[in-house]
């Protein structure tokens, strides 16, 4: 038998899912990050417009933390693609009738919701971040007004409805990805493997619960 | 006295490896509540046979529920409704009269159909032959108590060493992974003083033969463990994936030299 040449981590299924794991970690921590500068919005206008501002004036720091993050999200896609595209070929022909027992719909959505957060991560910039490319009707962008934005980009309904679905998903995979990432890490034990389910599964709901609240918020009127 | 049930069996069958194949009905009456399912599967044989036709082709061997042999999707689960338990060892009184079963065989890739329920689990022999050798003087028998095993090491090395090789795991994950397998098949030696020498380069050896199969990857879905007939823990997977990212990340290469001696 001829030698297989040295393996390196990142040519291995498991590899590529330690990339997943650590660079959903750094995603998992910009999403707390970014929903407890937002909850800010509860506080006020002076309060949010003064924490925006704070954070634009880290200049340098700033970029450099949204390259880390820019990059940890590019390398989660790009290792998704590939172990998807290896695993789609796994099962060429499915079952006609085949039961699950112990998954749950959090794992079984990670694709679908990985997706569908994708393509509102596209929204989301193109409704906040970058301005002009708004999709809600009488939405006026300010660069300093970051209060105002929030109010009138909340007031059309659908969009409210598009961003409490986008956090349903949200909420489910960062259950089942902070709950997957200790075993990919090699760091589940039984001692505490059910203590992480429930911490992954309070944290995912609490996650989702803070984000869907600021835009419901402003359609019940509460932030205005 | 005991109970009898005419059941209807939903069985694919599939004449090669080249056959589209498809699913066919037969009446199985009179079926036995003693009878384990794969007796059952040979009384619905006897009776095609008796009708000239061609029997169900499925594997089986020791009939007793270690050797890994059988293996068949009943109703959508591998193995069949009950936890730890093979095909073989399946019994009918865990069905009622009138029930319809669907029989499927494994589907994987790394495990193509060579008839009906019958599928080459060849991918398996061949991780376990990437995973090489164990260095441990061969001859005769060494001093019971001259390499001393911690408890929790020996009876984890058990657990682990308990797998059957069946496949089920495989044919129940939804990305048709062998992780489950895998992690066992490292863990057994890995937990051993004897598998030591060879840990993290058998480890990477059988990590790198598995993908190249073509089996899936692991999404923590757990459905493996749910399957296992043996009951392996998904414990072992992490321990396998630790072990990789310490062969790849930590350890060194062991140089392979071409005609060294032993």
């Amino acid at each position: 038998m001829s030698m297989a040449k040295a393996i390196t981590l990142s040519d291995t299924t498991i590899g590529k899912k330690v990339v997943m794991a650590v660079t959903g970690l750094v995603l998992y921590g910009f999403v707390v990050a970014h929903m407890l500068g937002n909850l800010q919005v509860f506080m006020g206008p002076e309060q949010l417009n003064g924490y925006a501002k704070k954070l634009h004036d880290l200049g340098p720091v700033l970029y450099a933390a949204r390259a880390v993050v820019l990059v940890s999200l590019v390398l989660h896609v790009v290792m998704v693609v590939q172990l998807l595209s290896r695993t789609a070929a796994a099962r060429p022909i499915g079952y006609r009738l085949k039961k699950n027992q112990t998954t749950t719909y959090a794992a079984l959505t990670m694709k679908f919701g990985g997706l569908a957060l994708m393509l509102f991560i596209v929204y989301h910039l193109a409704h906040f971040t970058f301005p002009g490319v708004s999709m809600a009707a009488g939405y006026k962008h300010s660069a300093t007004d970051v209060y105002a934005n929030v109010v009138s980009g909340f007031k059309v309904p659908w969009v409210t409805a598009i961003y409490v679905v986008a956090q349903l998903f949200l909420g489910m995979h960062l259950y089942h990805g902070a709950f997957s990432l200790f075993q990919t890490l090699g760091l589940s034990h039984p001692r505490y493997v059910e203590k992480a389910r429930f911490v992954a599964q309070t944290l995912g709901i609490a996650v989702a619960a803070a984000n869907i609240a600021m835009p419901v918020a402003v359609v019940a009127g509460i932030v205005k | 006295m005991s109970k009898t049930m005419n059941l209807t069996l939903h069985v694919w069958r599939q004449k090669g490896g080249t056959d589209i194949g498809g699913f066919e009905t037969y009446k199985a009456p009179e079926i036995s509540e003693h009878m384990s399912f794969l007796e059952m599967l040979d009384v619905v044989n006897e009776r095609l046979l008796a009708d000239g036709k061609e029997p169900i082709a499925f594997d089986s061997d020791c009939r007793e529920g270690i050797c890994g042999m059988c293996g068949l999707v009943i109703n959508g689960v591998p193995h069949g409704p009950n936890a730890a338990t093979t095909t073989c060892q399946l019994h009918m009184r865990h069905f009622n009269d009138g029930d319809e079963i669907t029989i499927e065989p494994w589907r994987a890739a790394a495990f193509p159909v060579l008839r009906d329920l019958v599928v080459d689990r060849g991918a398996f022999d061949r991780i376990i032959q990437a995973g090489g050798y164990v260095s441990v003087n061969a001859g005769s028998a060494p001093e019971a108590n001259g390499l001393p095993v911690a408890k929790p090491d020996a009876d984890r090395a058990m657990d682990a060493a308990a797998c059957i090789g069946c496949g089920a795991c495989v044919a129940a994950c939804p990305n048709a992974s062998a992780m489950l397998f895998v992690a066992a098949k490292a863990a057994h030696l890995g937990l051993l003083p004897q598998g030591q020498p060879e840990r993290y380069e058998r480890v990477k050896k059988m990590v790198a033969q598995m993908d190249a199969e073509g089996f899936g990857h692991c999404s923590n879905h757990y459905e493996c463990m749910a399957a296992c007939p043996k009951e392996i823990s998904v414990d072992f997977i992490a321990r396998l994936n630790r072990d990789l990212m310490r062969a790849t990340v930590v350890e060194r290469d062991h140089e392979e030299k071409s005609g060294g001696a032993g």
